[in-house]
């Protein structure tokens, strides 16, 4: 069999025989892996790749994803495939049980698509637009700041703090989300701030 | 990590304790394989279980939960006693020669100075004597009976191997095949290197567990070289650089601390910090704190940060306690003196111990506001779940408002990896529905608040109107912006202090990094340690030159990796007091008799001479600490502590019951089971698995199909004594809660032997809740135990005790 023989040509030909059979059976040997890499620029060919690493641990390793359109063109994007990133030099391609999964974390039936409040009391979420959540948070936090803000102690230092509500922050955010995070709860005067690396 | 993940592929041997890479961080353990494969290096795992870091290595040693300190210190004084110490590292590099104050005392499991009403240390007999000329007396000799050398090996003479083996449990021939191993590496050519987690921060003595191998370290000259170092495997993606950028109660960005309320200004503030050199020619760089200090105080406040206001001081919150910490939030909340919080991508009715104490502290709230990309079960406190989740939401009137975000491939920006890796990723898809990036999310939300101020006044509005937010779009600020603002920007030109006539930066341009950094205000930095990640040569975290000179695994054109993108930290270490690599065959940087330079860039000035600057720049010492003066809560020196909840009473200091320095809140105490209780007779611990990633990847069919439900994991002996049976059902419980799971039988937990005593160790594996696609469940946290490490409060999740009995069948 003709190692260079296209991807298309390869699925009409074992399609049409053996399916479900692997390379090896066929008899490519020691060609398998050069015939993999040789149709491998078919098999995503009409995707674009963007790079990024995995969201899991501290190793970081280094994936592709794949996607159906190009944010950078302006076009919706529908990532269509997550594969590990040869040239990292940590993985090298590689991805654990865990990473080798991550589209089904992007595409996860249970990723939240819509601002949601639970009234007071009540067993349910409802729907409830951005501007209406965002508009009514700013209320309850500059209320609650009003009322309990410390800016001076007993001994009349001046110490302009919040300690009535509190932020915990993530562990797999940007460093650019937690600066402006960081921004916006430490010029509120807050103390009560932790994020995930203490448990 | 002191070192990187790449780099371990340097070592001669590994110690896995404290974590277990092959499960938990499988993409990085490759490289302990290369190690072994290529260099023959030999891998030690010491755990309670045989976990599958275990079933590839070379030796396994069980140990009993909560007991690292005493096999660490066993190890010291093996060394100590088998002259097993690289004595020219050891007498140049740390502070054995420096001479301690007469007044410090330790006996009977206690520091000198303890209050045992305050469960605190008066810490001021913890330190150095200080001569006549202002620097710490030292003895090179190491003949003075006070020197940290001398107090050590009187330290830790009790931690014999028959002493490990009656507290750890670990068979005293199988310590010492351990310790003879580790021994080795006081070697000035060979490294060892030591892997560890959450194993080891999750106890009432988490730092110290940290410490006790750091020491273990230098003892052995395993410190600045490659294939060496204390390499943090780390639990998330970004909890190096949620940490870096000072996302805590008592932090700023860099590893600055946030004012306490006794420093009233400026001048008050910078007293205490800014160390004076203890010795004579000494870097210590943090003299430059007030440099990184102001320029973060620019990145705030911008113009409204003048000389004349102590660039807006008062701006900043001042502490009146250590810290608000996790569970002191909880603590309070629960007191009914919170009203709000926010959960931004961490799910805490999961992750926070004690859920009783959790649900009932949420439900005191007025308000929570969750942003995450994924349905958390702390969004749905309020919803009832059978016994998953078992409340009454007529009775809970807190409002929730859940919002969701973008996830890693909707992104931007940078993380960092556990070797210090700045990384830049690109969102390569659409976000779903109407989620959001947080950094509109939190641009939104300071817009809000902004404008609500600006109209209506209120409590201090100054730092909240007066804010630095210079972007483009203020309700939507980009990472690149973001990130150059982290870096740092000239205000007003800015030249070298040593020659006023080159130009470091023009006024507006980003720096070059944090030597550029300067004390009157012409400078902004949001993060003093991350300079040079995005300067005038562009963003530099998206470096991609896989280039290695002489496959040393530095990498050093890939990413960025802090600080000055250096790889591995404290490397002058490597080289010896003529600037010599201690092994030609690992060289890292070297002195050429005018500069240092080498594989990596300089841990020094690279002018700064060998013989006379010490390698630990950070360190007003230059050295390293085996002794650490009043900086650890809990001791100078690590000491055997029980868990608050242990099978048996502290073997070398009976009376005393966990962590004497640990904080308890009033109510907790009481929840905790007794030392060698009847009613919770067994050592449980919490762990996680190679298929699932905390409380995310329950949402991902894939890996909930592979590891679809609750178990909890006990040893064959056990399961006969209590007649459960493989698969069975089991009920666990504590003096705070109950679960019901499946019952794995393994031969990976076995018992040991602890005082005299058989100790069963119960297995509990964190992953399942009660939303995503595996079946639900309960997880360790209804279990553990409402208490933290003496010095940063991370939960003791690690070690606590439980009973456990056969049941019926389902209950839900």
């Amino acid at each position: 069999m003709n190692i260079n023989l296209s991807r298309r040509a390869f699925l009409q030909t074992a399609g049409a025989g053996v399916a479900g059979t692997s390379l090896g059976a066929l008899g490519f040997g020691d060609s398998e892996a050069a015939h993999a890499a040789a149709i491998r620029p078919f098999k995503l060919a009409n995707t674009t790749e963007t790079r990024n690493t995995c969201p899991y641990c501290s190793v970081a390793c280094g994936i592709i994803l794949y996607s159906k359109g190009d944010l950078r063109k302006g076009e919706p994007a529908d990532i269509t495939h997550i594969e590990g990133d040869t040239d990292h030099p940590t993985n090298r391609g590689t991805l654990c049980p865990k990473g080798s999964a991550l589209l089904g974390f992007v595409k996860s039936p249970t990723r939240l698509q819509h601002p949601m409040i639970r009234r007071p009391g009540s067993d349910k979420f409802e729907p409830i637009s951005w501007e209406d959540a965002l508009g009514r948070i700013a209320r309850l936090m500059k209320d609650d700041r009003d009322k309990n803000f410390v800016a001076m102690n007993n001994d009349g230092v001046t110490v302009n703090r919040w300690i009535t509500t509190g932020f915990l922050a993530a562990s797999a955010s940007t460093n650019e989300t937690a600066f402006a995070t960081y921004k916006v709860v430490r010029s509120a005067g807050m103390l009560v701030f932790d994020n995930q690396a203490r448990v | 990590m002191t070192n990187s993940w790449t780099d371990i592929k340097n070592t001669d041997l590994v110690v896995i304790m404290g974590g277990n890479a092959a499960e938990a961080h499988p993409c990085g353990f490759k490289w302990v394989t290369e190690a072994k494969a290529n260099r023959g290096a030999k891998l030690i795992v010491v755990d309670p279980r045989f976990t599958r870091s275990a079933s590839v290595s070379d030796v396994y040693a069980p140990i009993r939960q909560g007991t690292d300190i005493a096999f660490l210190l066993g190890l010291i004084n093996y060394c100590i006693q088998n002259d097993k110490v690289q004595w020219d590292y050891l007498k140049a590099f740390t502070n054995a020669t420096y001479v301690v104050k007469e007044g410090f005392t330790y006996q009977d499991g206690l520091f000198s100075g303890y209050n045992e009403a305050k469960r605190d240390y008066d810490k001021s007999s913890w330190d150095y004597d200080i001569g006549p000329d202002g620097f710490a007396v030292v003895d090179a000799t190491l003949a003075n009976p006070r020197c940290v050398w001398n107090l050590l090996k009187k330290h830790v003479a009790v931690y014999t191997p028959k002493m490990v083996e009656r507290i750890c449990g670990t068979p005293k021939d199988r310590f010492l095949k351990v310790a003879a191993m580790v021994a080795e590496t006081s070697s000035p050519t060979k490294a060892m290197t030591s892997m560890y987690a959450l194993g080891w921060t999750q106890h009432s003595k988490g730092s110290q567990n940290i410490r006790a191998m750091a020491m273990l370290q230098l003892v052995l000259g395993n410190i600045g070289i490659r294939g060496g170092g204390m390499n943090a495997l780390r639990g998330h993606s970004n909890i190096q650089g949620l940490t870096d950028l000072g996302l805590m109660s008592n932090l700023l960005p860099g590893y600055l601390t946030l004012p306490t309320e006794k420093e009233v200004d400026l001048a008050a503030y910078m007293s205490t910090r800014g160390f004076k050199p203890l010795r004579p020619n000494q870097m210590s760089y943090w003299q430059n704190y007030r440099k990184f200090f102001v320029s973060f105080q620019k990145s705030m406040w911008g113009n409204a940060a003048t000389p004349e206001n102590g660039f807006a001081y008062d701006y900043l919150p001042k502490l009146d306690l250590p810290g608000y910490d996790l569970l002191r939030a909880f603590e309070l909340m629960h007191q009914g003196k919170m009203n709000g919080y926010f959960c931004q991508g961490f799910n805490p009715l999961q992750a926070a111990p004690n859920k009783k104490k959790v649900i009932e502290s949420l439900s005191k709230l007025k308000y929570l506001v969750i942003m995450d990309p994924l349905d958390t079960e702390t969004g749905r406190f309020w919803e009832n779940h059978g016994p998953y989740n078992d409340v009454d939401p007529s009775q809970i009137q807190t409002e929730v408002y859940q919002l969701p975000s973008t996830c890693f491939a909707e992104d931007d920006g940078s993380l960092v990896n556990s070797g210090r890796w700045l990384q830049w990723h690109w969102a390569g898809g659409t976000p779903p529905g109407e989620a959001k990036r947080d950094t509109w999310i939190m641009a939104q939300l300071y817009l809000r608040l902004k404008e609500l101020y600006t109209k209506e006044g209120g409590a201090f509005a100054d730092p909240i109107v007066k804010l630095n937010w210079p972007y483009a779009d203020p309700g939507d600020p980009k990472a690149e912006e973001l990130a150059q603002e982290i870096n740092g920007r000239a205000l007003a030109r800015v030249t070298d202090t040593a020659d006023p006539t080159k130009v470091l930066a023009e006024a507006g341009k980003l720096l070059p990094g944090f030597a550029a950094l300067r004390d009157d205000g012409s400078t902004s930095c949001g993060c003093w340690i991350y300079s040079g990640c995005f300067n005038e040569n562009g963003n530099n975290m998206a470096r991609r030159d896989t280039t290695d000179p002489d496959e040393t695994g530095a990498y050093s054109k890939w990413a960025f990796s802090w600080p000055a993108n250096r790889r591995i930290l404290y490397n002058r270490a490597s080289a010896d007091l003529t600037g010599k690599a201690w092994d030609p065959s690992r060289k890292v940087i070297e002195w050429d008799g005018t500069k240092w330079s080498g594989y990596d860039v300089p841990d020094i000035l690279p002018t700064a001479k060998p013989d006379q600057v010490g390698p630990f720049i950070m360190n007003p010492e230059g050295v390293s600490r085996l002794f650490t003066r009043g900086m650890m809560r809990d001791g100078p020196f690590p000491a055997h502590y029980e868990p608050f909840e242990s099978p048996i009473a502290n073997p070398i200091a009976p009376k005393v019951r966990g962590n004497p320095a640990a904080r308890v809140f009033e109510g907790d105490m009481a929840q905790f089971a007794e030392s060698a209780s009847q009613e919770f007779p067994y050592a449980a611990t919490s762990y996680r698995l190679t298929e699932h990633f905390h409380f995310w990847t329950k949402h991902v069919i894939t890996n909930a199909v592979m590891q679809p439900e609750f178990f909890v994991e006990i040893s064959e002996q056990l399961a006969a004594e209590k007649g459960i049976t493989k698969g069975g059902w089991v009920r666990v419980w504590s003096k705070r809660g109950s679960v019901v799971a499946k019952a794995m039988v393994t031969k990976r937990i076995r018992p040991l032997t602890c005082d005299g005593k058989t100790v069963h160790i119960v297995g509990i594996p964190l992953h399942w809740g009660f939303t995503g696609a595996a079946k639900k469940g309960f997880g360790p946290n209804m279990l553990t135990p409402f208490v933290g490490d003496a010095n940063i409060e991370t939960p003791e999740y690690k070690a606590f005790l439980v009973n456990i009995e056969p049941v019926a069948g389902p209950v839900a």
